[in-house]
């Protein structure tokens, strides 16, 4: 609430396009699913803690997939968990994005070569909108990630759908 | 506290043939090479034993041996034939102290191996592991199926030398 | 009205029950990573559960077998992933064996400061999630502040957080900085009274007590019968830590205990002691750093590693206190660069198994305090 009521003195009728308010509002209060497979969800854990935290960009950590906005897929995606991941994704309501963090997410990471039970990326089940590289990110790159994503949202618009 | 060769000479006496050879040229470890579907009568012994008392297993694992012949066939894919599966068992005794290293080995055509899950129950997963993942049958295993990969897992057992990785898995491609 | 309560009273002693399979799936805010247990559940009591796991099998000891043996450091680090000092330390013992190098004695010291310092990231990430767990949020920002600053120690050394790749065959990668040492007594006196807080906050805590107390009473002789170690073994009676009873590297240098649990709040071996235990040992591991800090000698800490491993023929199964148990590293070597077999007895792989026996006839609420007090992390468990 320091951006907007500082400026004005009297009260005022601000003037704006519903496509601006509608994605204000979407990237300001994005809900994550708890989604921590390995060790990236340890620092994603180390994110939402209070050296890093998460709260103030509005994220908040959310049980069901059925109340969030994003999943966050931090970890090794392998062939046994894939069949889940899709399932969950198809119970998240529109509008819902996906964060891919750290590298075996992204493609398959360090058992790209020998794995046999090892998904290649998780963008072979479920449509992509960030990645954010690293093994694992440090916190300030997940955050960055975060913020791409919300420039991402800022630009979206009604007449076209998005993923 | 006993050492490897005094206990390999009380199970001689008592079991005979059963007990095939004692290794103590190999580097770090001394181990006892046992017919694979006495085993269980053996460790029975082991655990009951007053002056042995083996009441803890360490560790159980399979090994895929590596002494067959690999045969290539039209497709130039390689497969092997012949040579052995085996199985190391690492025992200790919380009271007095002393380890024990047990080894036996099956065909890998065929193999099968009596189960201790009877008797130490640490066994149960570590043995339903080297099905999963090498193919060893465990003979009065109280459910042995697949524990680490997908219940549905055609393409055999991943960590033979010879595994070949499938193209598809349910619609998602495997490789890289 | 007295017929109309009657007639009630009468109709519900012939309702019909029937058992019900609850699937707590993969995905659970609660189960520490993805794991799948299968409740049968007769009302709210427990009949069974049965754990499936392999949710992320990531195919470790194929790797082993196709990298050299310095290359699979990094794959070990992966599998305990909040306890990787620990995998290295592990790994790095096994190889020396089969080896049969010396290593000089500051590569020891530095590598037993790393072990403890790691000891309790571990297990305040184990305190911090079981609070969480049950109800109390709190701990848990308290416990990973406290962390921040253990992790900001082991950024300093090696460059990383959480994956560090330090500990390597015959050495290590490269000395401590200078100011470590006076950095790590910091610390260690910034941390004591700190766990005088996380006790007035959580563990004597009458809420925390009666959720943790007599739920999931472990004997003595189930835990080993079914291979159970670490602290879950000491916490139902028996002195048996690998430090003291099978000594590796240079523990047998310095003075520590080793903390039991004794049912104080209610049964031996109830969650309430394997928690208990775990803040004791942090105590412990306060008192090893200091000594190991005072203690440390100079020297090279690269001198030697060599410069291309190539065991003999051989094999060699060696193990090490985790911060859940034992870990050990079953390693073949034929004679060429790469292992043969590599096998991986991760402590919570076997303490997993227990699960079925600790949950008959409890609640399902009861089914998050004994899977947090048992404390394992997936990575280990499907490998």
């Amino acid at each position: 609430m320091g951006l907007l009521d500082g400026q004005f003195t009297d009260d005022n009728i601000v003037i704006s396009k519903v496509e601006d308010l509608l994605n204000w509002a979407r990237l300001s209060s994005l809900w994550q699913m708890g989604f921590g497979l390995a060790c990236c969800a340890i620092e994603m854990m180390a994110t939402s803690a209070s050296h890093y935290d998460f709260d103030r960009f509005g994220v908040i950590p959310r049980p069901s997939p059925r109340q969030s906005d994003v999943i966050i897929v931090s970890g090794t995606v392998t062939l046994k968990m894939a069949i889940r991941i899709k399932r969950l994704y198809e119970q998240m309501p529109d509008p819902k994005y996906v964060i891919s963090m750290g590298s075996c997410s992204n493609c398959g990471g360090p058992y790209w070569e020998h794995g046999y039970h090892v998904l290649k990326g998780v963008d072979r089940v479920i449509p992509v909108d960030v990645y954010v590289p690293g093994c694992p990110p440090r916190p300030e790159a997940l955050l960055e990630g975060l913020l791409k994503l919300q420039d991402k949202i800022r630009h979206e618009s009604l007449a076209k759908k998005s993923a | 506290m006993k050492t490897s060769e005094e206990i390999y000479n009380l199970l001689k006496e008592k079991f005979g043939d059963s007990i095939i050879e004692l290794k103590t040229d190999v580097p770090v470890e001394h181990f006892i090479t046992i017919n694979p579907l006495e085993i269980d009568k053996v460790c029975n012994f082991l655990v009951s034993n007053k002056e042995l008392s083996f009441d803890s297993l360490m560790n159980l694992s399979g090994v895929d041996d590596a002494n067959g012949e690999t045969k290539k066939d039209e497709a130039e894919n390689s497969t092997m034939v012949g040579g052995t599966l085996s199985v190391y068992y690492h025992i200790e005794s919380t009271s007095i102290r002393h380890k024990l290293v047990l080894k036996v080995s099956t065909p890998r055509e065929n193999p099968e191996v009596s189960s201790v899950a009877e008797i130490w129950k640490a066994a149960d997963w570590h043995e339903r592991e080297a099905y999963d993942l090498l193919g060893i049958k465990f003979l009065n295993h109280p459910d042995l199926s697949r524990i680490l990969m997908p219940y549905d897992w055609e393409a055999g057992y991943p960590l033979r030398k010879d595994y070949k990785n499938p193209e598809f898995y349910q619609g998602m491609k495997v490789p890289y | 009205m007295a017929a109309d309560i009657e007639n009630k009273v009468t109709t519900t002693e012939k309702l019909k029950t029937e058992e019900m399979i609850l699937n707590m799936g993969p995905q659970h805010p609660s189960t520490h990573g993805v794991l799948r247990l299968e409740l049968e559940l007769e009302g709210e009591l427990i009949l069974n559960v049965k754990p499936h796991i392999g949710y992320l099998h990531r195919c470790f000891e194929k790797h082993a077998e196709a990298m050299t043996y310095p290359q699979v450091i990094p794959y070990t680090d992966r599998m305990d992933y909040l306890a990787s000092m620990y995998n290295e330390f592990g790994y790095a013992i096994a190889v020396e064996k089969l080896l049969d190098i010396k290593i000089p004695d500051r590569v020891e010291y530095i590598r037993v400061i790393m072990g403890e310092l790691q000891r309790i990231a571990s297990h305040l990430v184990a305190l911090g999630t079981y609070g969480a767990d049950i109800g109390a949020v709190t701990p848990f920002l308290f416990c990973f502040r406290d962390r921040e600053k253990i992790l900001s120690l082991f950024e300093m050394t090696c460059g990383a957080r959480l994956l560090y790749n330090y500990i390597w065959v015959g050495g290590l990668s490269h000395d401590i900085h200078h100011d470590f040492l006076r950095l790590t007594k910091d610390f260690v006196d910034y941390f004591k009274p700190k766990i005088k807080e996380l006790n007035d906050l959580l563990s004597y805590n009458k809420i925390f007590i009666e959720r943790t107390a007599n739920v999931g009473i472990l004997p003595l002789d189930t835990a080993i019968n079914y291979g159970i170690t670490g602290p879950m073994l000491r916490a139902s009676g028996l002195k048996w830590d690998l430090r003291k009873d099978d000594p590796y590297s240079i523990y047998d240098k310095f003075d520590f205990d080793i903390p039991v649990g004794d049912g104080r709040m209610g049964t031996v071996g109830d969650s309430w002691d394997r928690y208990f235990v775990r803040i004791l040992e942090m105590e412990q591991s306060l008192r090893i750093i200091e000594q190991a800090v005072d203690q440390i000698p100079e020297g090279d800490v690269t001198s030697a590693i060599p410069k291309r491993v190539k065991p003999v023929v051989g094999q060699v199964y060696s193990r090490v206190e985790n911060p859940r148990g034992e870990l050990g590293y079953f390693i073949i070597s034929n004679g060429s660069v790469n292992p043969f077999r590599v096998k991986v007895r991760g402590p919570s792989f076997v303490n997993l198994a227990v699960i079925n026996e600790l949950c008959k006839g409890h609640l399902v609420a009861d089914v998050i305090t004994i899977l947090g007090s048992i404390d394992i992390v997936l990575g280990e468990v499907d490998r």
